[in-house]
């Protein structure tokens, strides 16, 4: 498990510092369209490792500047959707109540549509999307999960006795919540942005993919898949290295998530010890 | 330390009632309407002197924690009012209350829920000061230092967190943080029972070293006879959610008038050979709470001689049987067979 964990977050950090420092590692410009009749749809080669679109762009590099919109999109909304599933659950957990049965009511609602059907809804009704609109969408829509699960652990945490005794200190509601039962939360918070980063990847690329993500021509992984979709058969490498960058990606923060879980909890740990033994 | 009955009382509890509601079933929790209630707590009376230790004793589930709880505001109170230095804690709210919490602390009985494990331990002892604003930055450090000697712990493990304790070592930061803000009272809520016996003796002598410097007054939950004898002044037997006896700790253990009380101590295991008395063994177990019996609650199980229907109609009021012996009891005492 901690050998996952290790290779699981060299691949994420692989891809974040190539993505960060994309101006310097990707070796062309990736909108430039050099000869559109003469270098299109080149297999990859030396020159093009991940070949050429049918705008005789260089794949590799608008995969590397891709994973700088991928990645963005995903982590910022990750951060909106923890924050927000993180305060709301904090809320109707400590509240409890009236409020919290109000609270919870509303998130089992919108659980129960589909999030990418609530997510096609949504950006159906724009044209020419903005990115940020994007990440606020993706944001607002991932984080009725969590705010169960963090309800349900501040719930169970606000009858444990420090809290009580914080209480009979004098402390503040905010106070109790921030300082004593939030930082006990915050393994299962860290344990499910890494999973959400993982999943708003896929998310965004397949929004992408329906040209309802990133619009061009700024690229992202789905995008440029969708670019590729339609001569898959006689220019395949166009989708799949994007494809590969997803897949990677995604199965690396799922394991990343899963090995954190597994070390955030202590009965998880029991079992390896006893495995161990045996 | 029978003088310290002629002291005025610190804290006087009237009639203290705690019900929790039992929902059933999806109508109920729809609409509100609770169809039964547990009586953790029914018709609790008693007042402590500034200085003294009470004693709460009883068996698991007679409702002491619950009633060392409502009178710290921890849980509500359904009703009756509790009386601190003249204030009524059981209506205050907000900031009355707040300031208010800072005279009455708790330590618990599990010294291992009782730590928050993300909070170094210093930073637990500190809180208190903080939120009272009676010390801050190098004034609080050298408070939580001159703290953590006085219950016995090394000031240099305030940087630590409290996973790298012992439980005997916990429950002294239990007491330290409670000190922190300077209480005129301490609810104990079985502080020593989740401990070795060498360690609660340590604790235990802790306890009483403060009470004499500090002139704390003690309000001791416990079910070990043996240690409420040792630390109490008075004690309070409990069953069902009732005071059923109360008395100075020496005449009560010597004299225990009520049948519970009776049958409690009779299964106090003596040091000397051969004078075991006679075990009274209770039979069944006590009533629900949910449902209690008209009457005397315990007298399904009791063992007087003389019990009969009356018992079963009349609720024994808490009576002065001898001089500042009080018993729930509306028979002749009698005598341990």
């Amino acid at each position: 498990m901690v050998r996952h964990a290790g290779i699981a977050s060299g691949v994420i950090a692989v891809i974040v510092v190539v993505a960060l420092l994309a101006p310097w590692v990707a070796p062309y410009d990736p909108i430039a369209q050099p000869d559109i009749i003469g270098l299109k749809n080149l297999a990859p080669s030396f020159s093009h490792p991940f070949g050429t679109d049918s705008f005789s762009r260089d794949v590799l590099s608008r995969c590397i500047y891709g994973a700088r919109i991928s990645l963005s999109v995903a982590a910022l909304a990750t951060a909106i959707a923890i924050t927000l599933g993180t305060l709301y659950g904090a809320i109707a957990g400590y509240v409890g109540g009236a409020v919290d049965a109000v609270l919870m009511r509303i998130v089992d609602a919108a659980l129960s549509i589909p999030r990418v059907l609530l997510l096609i809804a949504i950006l159906a009704l724009w044209n020419g999307l903005p990115l940020w609109l994007l990440i606020v969408v993706l944001g607002a829509t991932g984080w009725f999960g969590l705010s169960r699960m963090v309800r349900a652990q501040v719930l169970s945490m606000r009858e444990l006795d420090f809290v009580a005794a914080a209480r009979a200190l004098g402390a503040s509601g905010p106070r109790i919540l921030f300082r004593h039962i939030l930082p006990n939360v915050l393994p299962t918070i860290i344990v499910a942005a890494t999973l959400g980063v993982g999943h708003v990847i896929i998310l965004e690329a397949g929004l992408s993919y329906l040209g309802l993500g990133v619009q061009p021509p700024s690229a992202s992984w789905g995008s440029i898949i969708q670019d590729g979709a339609d001569q898959i058969g006689a220019a395949w490498w166009i989708s799949l290295f994007p494809g590969l960058l997803i897949v990677t990606t995604a199965i690396a923060c799922n394991a990343l998530g899963d090995a954190l879980r597994a070390a955030f909890d202590p009965r998880e740990n029991a079992v390896t010890m006893a495995e161990l033994d045996s | 330390m029978t003088s310290a009955r002629t002291n005025p009382a610190l804290l006087q509890v009237t009639r203290l009632r705690k019900d929790f509601p039992v929902r059933q079933g999806l109508q109920h929790s729809l609409f509100g309407r609770n169809a039964a209630a547990i009586r953790a707590v029914n018709d609790v009376s008693f007042d402590i002197a500034r200085g003294e230790t009470l004693g709460v004793v009883g068996e698991s589930g007679c409702g002491k924690t619950t009633m060392g709880r409502a009178i710290l505001r921890l849980i509500e109170p359904t009703s009756g009012s509790v009386v601190f230095d003249g204030i009524d804690v059981a209506t205050l709210h907000g900031a009355a209350l707040r300031s208010m919490r800072r005279k009455m602390q708790v330590v618990f009985q599990d010294p291992f829920s009782s730590l928050n494990p993300r909070m170094t331990v210093g930073a637990a002892v500190r809180e208190g000061m903080l939120i009272h604003h009676l010390a801050e930055g190098r004034a609080a450090d050298h408070r939580v230092k001159t703290l953590f000697e006085e219950v016995g712990l090394n000031p240099d493990y305030a940087s630590r967190y409290p996973h790298e304790f012992s439980g005997g070592q916990r429950q002294r930061i239990g007491v330290a943080r409670a000190l922190s803000v300077e209480p005129e009272m301490i609810v104990c809520d079985e502080p020593v029972s989740a401990l070795d016996v060498s360690v609660q003796a340590q604790v235990i002598n802790l306890m009483q070293d403060l009470q004499r410097d500090r002139g704390l007054t003690y309000l001791f939950i416990a079910h070990d006879l043996s240690v409420v004898r040792h630390i109490a002044d008075r004690v309070a037997v409990m069953y069902l959610g009732r005071i059923v006896e109360t008395a100075s700790a020496d005449d009560l253990y010597s004299n225990p008038t009520m049948p519970y009380t009776q049958a409690l101590l009779s299964a106090v295991p003596r040091p000397e050979p051969g004078r075991q008395t006679a075990r009274i063994v209770l039979q069944g177990e006590p009533p629900s709470p949910a449902n209690p019996p008209p009457g005397c609650v315990f007298y399904s199980r009791c063992q007087h001689p003389l019990k009969d229907d009356d018992c079963t109609r009349v609720v024994p009021p808490l009576e002065e049987k001898t001089p500042a012996h009080f018993a729930a009891c509306i028979k002749q005492p009698s005598q341990l067979p």
